[in-house]
């Protein structure tokens, strides 16, 4: 890092900075401050540069790059209001910096990670030795809505289930990073990334380059040899398509600007069909063979002859095509089970029983409602946790105890009880908060990190990810769909 | 090309043409008809109506504001201006990624303009009390935007597949409703060629014309010196003029053949057939033969042929059968 892009003249200190006058610390971890006006190194030249800035000039740099969202049509649709609300991601100036030797960490603890979840997955569609073993219960993965039977025995390519995963991190009291949740399935918001980065190199360029970051641009790339890589046996130059559920889903921007970025066609389920156990595209010039499938299709719509049968969403025969090792999907089916809730508590078990390593990133404490012991403890401190649904995701269906009125646990508490499978606890945890732009001036808000794994040939994570903001003050709620915001990630080399 | 991706720019462009027309028609009869007496006015929009093929559920009823309405603003009617660029938008929002940023922001400008409140109420109140000023400047400007979008479309996308599929759409929407607009003239103008002149007949002729944006073409070609047989020739045969059906349905064959070429193999020998063979019949066809024999099973013979070409397309390039495919 180099800090010559502060002025020649004394450094300023923070606490002579006015947009600071309403940067309050608590009891969370900062990313900014050490202690009370005690900066930490690495925001330095970040902080010097926003205050010389002038407020008027701050703001037409925040307009231009809101602008350049709009224009680029950067949007994605809110569910449970009229159908097709646009919205832009909101978007804050400040980026999140994350210094070599975090990254460095964070990186060896998802590698760590995601190798034992693919080993589960294999494990648990296979033999099950965890599960004599008796190191995850049975039950637990039977039950799991996101079990598909119908994987079972099955050899997927290279042995990867999960080649495409999004991990959320967040930053304890001390700093330490742990996981809060994996996303096996089809995480999003790796676009967001790619055009924070994007627009912040265009709207801070001497700042950037002043910081030694490491680029990010080459996650498509790295994406599409991953994809590559999973290709059925004796197909040399595999056609690769992204199958989308189409316009209306929330993420479809996303989609579109992947396919456009890897030069893949972007495909919906009416654009294909099985015919004898082999997948292809309907195209002016015919019927055209496809190999791999980066799909963005739940499992439970991708095709209703094998899942739900009411989904229109789908192909009919993906599933046996895929079974018939014809065409390869990233992600394989049924790696929900890895991602559920409950089963989160266990991976810690998991890393150490394939791996025999102790986790580099820790879980967060979670209680079991399916255990008796725990639920009860649960039901007890109601007030003091934060309950989710395994099955939900996006920040629906969850209760954040403290925040909650007395009816709103009453309620919650029955749910428990009538469906304990269905819901985990955690301790309501302060997690970091970053600077952000709030008007004219600079106020703490809690963050979190999504870092994205590629897994084909190799593991590969580009150094960065999303880091979602609440932005609403005090909210610890970071999901898109519940006001949450996003900003640059910059991870330093 | 994806099958689907050519489906949504073929329509697309086929329902912008649509609305582009419908939009026209709607200009030129409200301006003509402040010049003449109410009683004509029922025949006027008559005609009007069957010159869009008798859209379902709309009616003439006397009030030409009220019937205005009906085909500019309302939803519910298929044919009004504005499902049509609604439909258009939503054909053009599922292929996003295939058309240019421009042609996108002129469409999607378009649709964000048509579907505003206010213009909703300012429309509504004109229809109960008209003054006449309001839908032409709206209707202008519909077909201001359309054109527009057409020259991006030319400028900003390669012409390519996808860009043939358009032309495609847009001529061949344009011949068919051409087609339609000559036939629903057909009694009043070239029934009875023997008939004298009684002064309204200039007026008819130059509405024709200006339909079909031939007026000032036309008077380029033959002066202002207007008769129902050039009249027919020139929106029907001109070899040069972009709106005349021989011009929109060498388009379409050109169009068509690009399409093949691309799209490889030999699977569009029929389509090639019928395009082509509508082609030379425009190409050597003569005026006076045309009207010594049956001018509205002629008219009709095309909208047929448009038909059988669309018929065509579909099952070549869309919606072909998997065994078909497999097979060949």
């Amino acid at each position: 890092m180099d800090k010559t892009l502060s002025s020649e003249a004394a450094a300023l200190q923070p606490s002579q900075i006015s947009s600071l006058a309403n940067y309050r610390l608590d009891e969370a971890y900062d990313e900014m401050f050490s202690g009370e006006n005690v900066l930490r190194s690495h925001y330095d030249p970040l902080l010097q540069h926003f205050a010389e800035l002038p407020p008027d000039e701050v703001q037409r740099r925040k307009q231009s790059a809101d602008l350049s969202f709009l224009n680029q049509g950067i949007t994605f649709t809110v569910y449970g209001r009229e159908e097709g609300t646009e919205k832009i991601f909101p978007y804050d100036l400040l980026p999140r910096i994350i210094t070599s030797a975090e990254w460095a960490r964070v990186e060896r603890g998802l590698t760590q990670r995601i190798t034992a979840l693919n080993l589960f997955l294999k494990d648990i569609y296979n033999e099950g030795r965890i599960l004599k073993d008796n190191v995850v219960p049975r039950e637990l993965v039977y039950a799991c809505p996101q079990y598909r039977r119908q994987m079972m025995g099955l050899q997927v390519p290279r042995n990867v289930y999960v080649a495409i995963c999004g991990t959320d991190l967040i930053r304890m009291q001390s700093g330490e990073f742990v996981v809060l949740e994996d996303n096996l399935r089809v995480p999003s918001g790796v676009s967001y990334m790619l055009t924070n980065r994007r627009v912040m190199k265009r709207i801070f360029p001497q700042l950037f380059r002043h910081y030694n970051v490491r680029p990010i641009e080459h996650y498509t790339q790295v994406l599409l040899s991953t994809l590559r890589s999973l290709a059925p046996e004796g197909r040399p130059e595999p056609n690769i398509v992204l199958l989308s559920p189409g316009v209306f889903n929330s993420a479809y921007f996303e989609h579109a600007y992947l396919a456009r970025q890897m030069g893949i066609e972007l495909v919906e389920g009416r654009d294909l069909v099985v015919h004898d156990n082999i997948c292809y595209m309907r195209t002016t010039s015919g019927l055209r063979r496809v190999d791999v499938i980066y799909r963005r299709v739940d499992d439970d719509f991708i095709d209703p002859l094998s899942f739900r049968p009411d989904s229109i969403l789908g192909v009919a025969g993906i599933f046996n095509a895929y079974r018939a090792g014809n065409v390869t999907l990233a992600n394989a089916f049924g790696t929900g089970v890895a991602d559920d809730k409950a089963l989160y508590a266990f991976v810690p078990a998991i890393i150490k029983y394939y791996l025999g390593e102790d986790p580099i990133l820790n879980n967060v404490e979670t209680y079991l409602c399916t255990i008796d012991k725990q639920r009860e403890h649960v039901l007890a401190n109601l007030d003091k946790l934060v309950v989710k649904a395994v099955g939900e995701s996006g920040g629906y269906g969850m209760l954040i105890g403290p925040h909650a009125t007395p009816k709103e646990r009453a309620l919650f508490a029955e749910k428990i009880k009538a469906n304990p499978r269905n819901y985990i606890a955690q301790p309501t945890i302060s997690f970091s908060r970053a600077p952000c732009l709030i008007g004219d001036e600079l106020e703490p808000r809690h963050v979190d990190l999504r870092p994205y794994v590629l897994y084909g040939d190799k593991v590969t994570i580009v150094p960065g990810g999303l880091t979602r903001v609440a932005l609403t003050r005090g909210s610890l709620v970071v999901n898109s769909s519940q006001g949450g915001g996003s900003k640059d990630t910059w991870v330093l080399s | 090309m994806l099958s689907r991706v050519a489906d949504s720019l073929y329509w697309m462009s086929r329902y912008l043409e649509r609305a582009e027309h419908t939009a026209r028609l709607l200009d030129v009869n409200l301006n003509l008809m402040l010049d003449e007496g109410p009683e004509r006015a029922g025949h006027r929009w008559e005609r009007f109506l069957s010159s869009l093929g008798r859209p379902k559920n709309v009616k003439w009823d006397g009030n030409p504001y009220e019937l205005t309405h009906a085909m500019t603003f309302d939803t519910k009617n298929h044919a009004s201006v504005l499902s049509c660029i609604m439909r258009a938008r939503e054909n053009a929002r599922h292929v996003r990624e295939q058309i240019s940023t421009e042609q996108w922001h002129r469409l999607n400008s378009l649709y964000l303009e048509v579907t505003r409140p206010e213009l909703r109420t300012l429309m509504q109140a004109e229809a109960q009390q008209p003054t006449g000023d309001a839908p032409a400047a709206f209707l202008q400007r519909v077909m201001d935007a359309i054109h527009e979008f057409q020259g991006v479309t030319d400028s900003t996308m390669s012409h390519g597949e996808g860009w043939h599929f358009i032309q495609t759409g847009r001529f061949l929407e344009r011949a068919n409703a051409t087609a339609l607009l000559l036939e629903a003239y057909q009694a009043d103008l070239w029934a009875l060629p023997e008939r004298g002149i009684e002064g309204n007949e200039y007026l008819e002729w130059m509405g024709l014309l200006r339909s079909a944006t031939a007026f000032e073409a036309y008077c380029k070609v033959y002066t202002a010196d207007l008769s129902p047989e050039k009249i027919l020739e020139f929106v029907l045969l001109d070899e040069e003029f972009p709106h005349s059906i021989r011009f929109s349905i060498e388009r379409v064959r050109v169009a068509l053949d690009h399409i093949q070429a691309d799209a490889g193999g030999t699977r569009a020998e029929n389509l090639r057939r019928i395009s082509g063979r509508i082609s030379a019949q425009l190409g050597y066809a003569s005026v006076e033969e045309i009207l010594m024999g049956n001018t509205v099973e002629y008219l009709r013979s095309i909208q047929q042929q448009c038909s059988t070409i669309h018929e065509a397309i579909y099952h070549l390039y869309m919606d072909y059968s998997i065994q078909v495919a497999l097979a060949g």
